[in-house]
């Protein structure tokens, strides 16, 4: 933000504190429009938002948004980063406030006055900005405000921020009370840090008894005790019995929904991908450069950003369920079934959406305040069947399932993929449990769980909400994953075999073909039909490339790790080749049985050849047992480079990435050794 | 009837009733969550309903709804009002 500053001689800081669901982010929003950036403090995950506010003609502020905090003075890192901010040690870019902007919510005066007390010791000038004074208004509750702030030795400005009310006042206030001193006594003492001494609840008392006096003074209410209309709504959506239905009807919706919106553009962008890497190829000469540009950036950033409507959908939906207030209703009633194996309320959200992806999955874990218990769903969040494992799914079933029939009518085929959905439930769960009982061990969290009043939801929070997240996903796409593609294509192209060919492009687009096969089907580089025989000499070229590739090699070296599991070099080429990406074993198994550019995993030569593959000494390369095998590992296998690039992101560590990757790792090599081993000892 | 004051805990009480806290008992994490939160011996509190499975409880205590676990609540010591 330094840089909006540099034309204007005044700089102010100011904070902008209050508690969660007080109406901070609308009126932030509010304030700072598009001029708002979204980053995290150095080395955490405590998201820092700043924006820029125009608070006058003459002078723009910085605007930090502390984390929603009920108060200070707990342990954990959101109410430690509010405190170096307050105190100017966050961050080397930013300075100790000149003002703090206090969101009080009008409607629930006494507690959102109780940060307040901590917020007047920090010796910056405060100004108080009561919110949602239409719904008091509504409620029959009147607010002195020229009395409260007299009793609190503060400015305090009514806003409605959704309405932009209030907002030129607010503004006049802040840069009256720059550079002056708190007057106010405060009856009570400084804070202590809770580990200093017990005394603290006495403390704790004595700020509301003195809150109670504040709001009694100035404040009239005729609100008879009677159910809100939120309550009564609650009386359905949190019922013990139709509470749970409605949630899974919601929940259902929503997927379902987001997986029909999310699919038209989808596909759309594939296919744009695709046309951009052939029209490059067509535009560029022929050679390495341009196979890398194709390849390697076009191909894997593509393969990637495809996925950009279903992460906009979900968290959009996401947005508008924890904007109307419905997430915390969730929360409240999945609590006990999450608790009980070791997860957090709101983790059901991210853990459901990684059944589609898991990357959006794990960006939304989000909510969960708790480290421990954010990380815990991050570290399984994996494990819930992706999508792109269902092409795998698919094609070992169609190879080695079908038509088969359990009881008569069950179809071998369905049990099998539920199975393998069921294994990675179980095993996520299993895991949870165990990483919550050791390294995530800690005491959980006291739940005090806020249920706010039902509202509409806020579109223009909504907006940025999705734009933000969405923004940072596109980001990751375009540094991280864009290096690794290139180093996959490479894997995958070099050595290159220096014999005759017509182009070199013929044999270097044999990893365009891994990734993003389907568009080139029965079509040369150029864009030509083929004949049978070109298309049979082109698809041999392409398996001796990827043979003699890195790649291949390296197929060929971890044999003897994976023959205990029944696989053979050749599936250990596709094994090294889907840890970019899942679905990337279908078109790479393709290439290497010579089928060419056929990536779909139900194409019947795909399905014949992977049934008469051979071993070198002649047996067949793929039984049942290792189809069965295959699927295992790929239930519990870290093979998308795409989610190690947002766990390491996301966690802000590198071990913890490594962890993943590495427990995974050995879960589906053991699973998958199991399988096998116990499998041949049965006698499949 | 309920016209006796008597002494539970927050856990104790059925949907609907209403109570005065009389103390919160603990002296870490839990027990000064509670008492930031607002709900502070003298605080009136009503229990709306549990939630499935038994816990957490919801709780209306200083006009805003609250969900607590049921072994939070078994630290909060409330005298009953009708």
């Amino acid at each position: 933000m330094q840089n909006a500053q540099s034309t204007v001689k005044n700089q102010i800081t100011i904070a902008l504190a209050g508690n969660p669901n007080a109406g901070k982010t609308t009126l932030f929003n509010a304030l700072t429009g598009m001029r708002q950036k979204v980053a995290n403090y150095p080395g955490v995950t405590v998201e820092r938002k700043i924006g820029v506010w125009r608070v006058s003609d003459a002078k723009t502020a910085t605007l930090v948004d502390l984390p929603g905090l009920y108060s200070l003075d707990a342990a954990s890192l959101d109410e430690e980063i509010a405190r170096n901010v307050l105190t100017g040690k966050a961050d080397g870019s930013l300075n100790a406030p000149d003002v703090i902007v206090a969101v009080v919510d009008s409607t629930n005066l006494d507690r959102n006055l109780y940060l307040v007390t901590q917020l007047l010791e920090f010796k910056i000038p405060v100004v108080v900005a009561l919110t949602m004074i239409d719904r008091a208004e509504r409620d029959e509750t009147r607010i002195d405000e020229k009395k409260l702030s007299k009793l609190l030795g503060v400015p305090v400005v009514g806003v409605v921020a959704s309405e932009r009310r209030g907002l030129d006042e607010l503004s006049r206030k802040v840069i009256e009370v720059v550079g002056t001193k708190q007057t106010i006594n405060l009856p009570f003492e400084n804070f202590v840090r809770r580990a200093a001494n017990g005394n603290g609840h006495k403390n704790i008392l004595e700020r509301y008894n003195w809150i109670s006096d504040v709001v009694q003074e100035s404040v009239e209410s005729d609100k008879p005790e009677t159910r809100s209309f939120s309550e009564k709504i609650d009386g359905v959506l949190t019922h013990r019995v139709f509470g749970l239905v409605i949630l899974t009807a919601i929940l259902l919706v929503v997927f379902q929904t987001i997986f029909s919106w999310a699919t038209l553009p989808m596909d759309l962008l594939d296919q744009g991908f695709g046309a951009l890497g052939d029209a490059t190829r067509n535009a560029l000469p022929a050679g390495l450069l341009t196979d890398l540009l194709v390849d390697g950036v076009i191909a894997g950033v593509g393969g990637v950003l495809v996925f950009l409507p279903q992460i906009i959908a979900l968290f959009f939906f996401i947005s508008i369920l924890e904007d109307t207030g419905y997430m915390a209703r969730a929360a409240f009633l999945l609590d006990r079934l999450m608790r009980g194996v070791g997860l957090h309320g709101r983790a059901f959200v991210p853990l459901l959406s990684s059944f589609a992806c898991a990357i959006p999955g794990i960006m939304a874990t989000r909510t969960i305040e708790n480290r421990r218990d954010r990380l815990a769903t991050i570290m399984i969040a994996p494990l819930m069947s992706c999508s792109a494992r269902l092409p795998v799914y698919t094609l070992m079933i169609a190879a080695f399932f079908t038509g088969q029939y359990v009881f008569g009518f069950l179809s071998l085929g369905a049990l099998l993929i539920l199975a393998m959905y069921l294994l990675g439930i179980v095993t996520a769960i299993a895991v949870a449990f165990v990483l919550k009982r050791t390294i995530l061990k800690a005491p959980a969290p006291p739940l005090v769980l806020e249920l706010p009043p039902y509202r509409a939801p806020n579109l223009k929070n909504v907006f940025f909400n999705v734009f933000q997240n969405s923004w940072q996903f596109v980001k990751r796409a375009g540094t991280i994953i864009l290096a690794i593609s290139i180093v996959l294509w490479a894997l995958t192209t070099f050595p290159r075999i220096e014999s005759a060919n017509e182009s070199s492009s013929a044999a270097g687009s044999s990893s365009q073909q891994i990734i993003h096969g389907e568009h080139d089907k029965e079509k040369t580089t150029n864009g030509e039909q083929q004949t049978p025989d070109e298309t049979a000499e082109e698809a041999a070229k392409q398996s001796a490339q990827l043979q003699n590739s890195f790649a291949g090699r390296l197929g060929h070296f971890i044999e003897p790790v994976i023959e205990p599991l029944g696989f053979d070099w050749k599936m250990g080429v596709a094994l090294i080749a889907s840890f970019a990406a899942r679905e990337v074993l279908v078109s790479t198994l393709s290439i290497i049985y010579n089928v060419g550019r056929e990536t779909e995993a139900d194409s019947d030569s795909l399905i014949s050849a992977v049934r008469n593959a051979k071993r070198a000494d002649g047996s067949a390369a793929w039984t049942p047992l290792t189809a069965l095998t295959m699927m295992v590992f790929f239930v519990l296998a870290c093979q998308c480079m795409s989610t190690v690039a947002v766990v390491r992101r996301e966690t802000n560590s590198w071990a913890w990435t490594a962890f993943m990757v590495a427990y995974m790792t050995v879960l589906a090599y053991v699973a998958a050794f199991l399988t096998f081993q116990i499998g041949r000892l049965l006698g499949f | 009837m309920n016209n006796t004051n008597e002494l539970s805990t927050l856990a104790q009480l059925n949907s609907d009733a209403k109570a005065r806290i009389v103390a919160v008992a603990g002296e870490g994490a839990i027990a000064r969550r509670l008492l930031e939160m607002g709900v502070t011996p003298g605080a009136r509190v009503r229990v709306v309903k549990t939630a499935p499975f038994g816990d957490p409880i919801e709780v209306k205590v200083r006009n805003s709804h609250l969900a607590i676990r049921r072994q939070e609540a078994g630290a909060i010591l409330v005298e009953s009002e009708s």
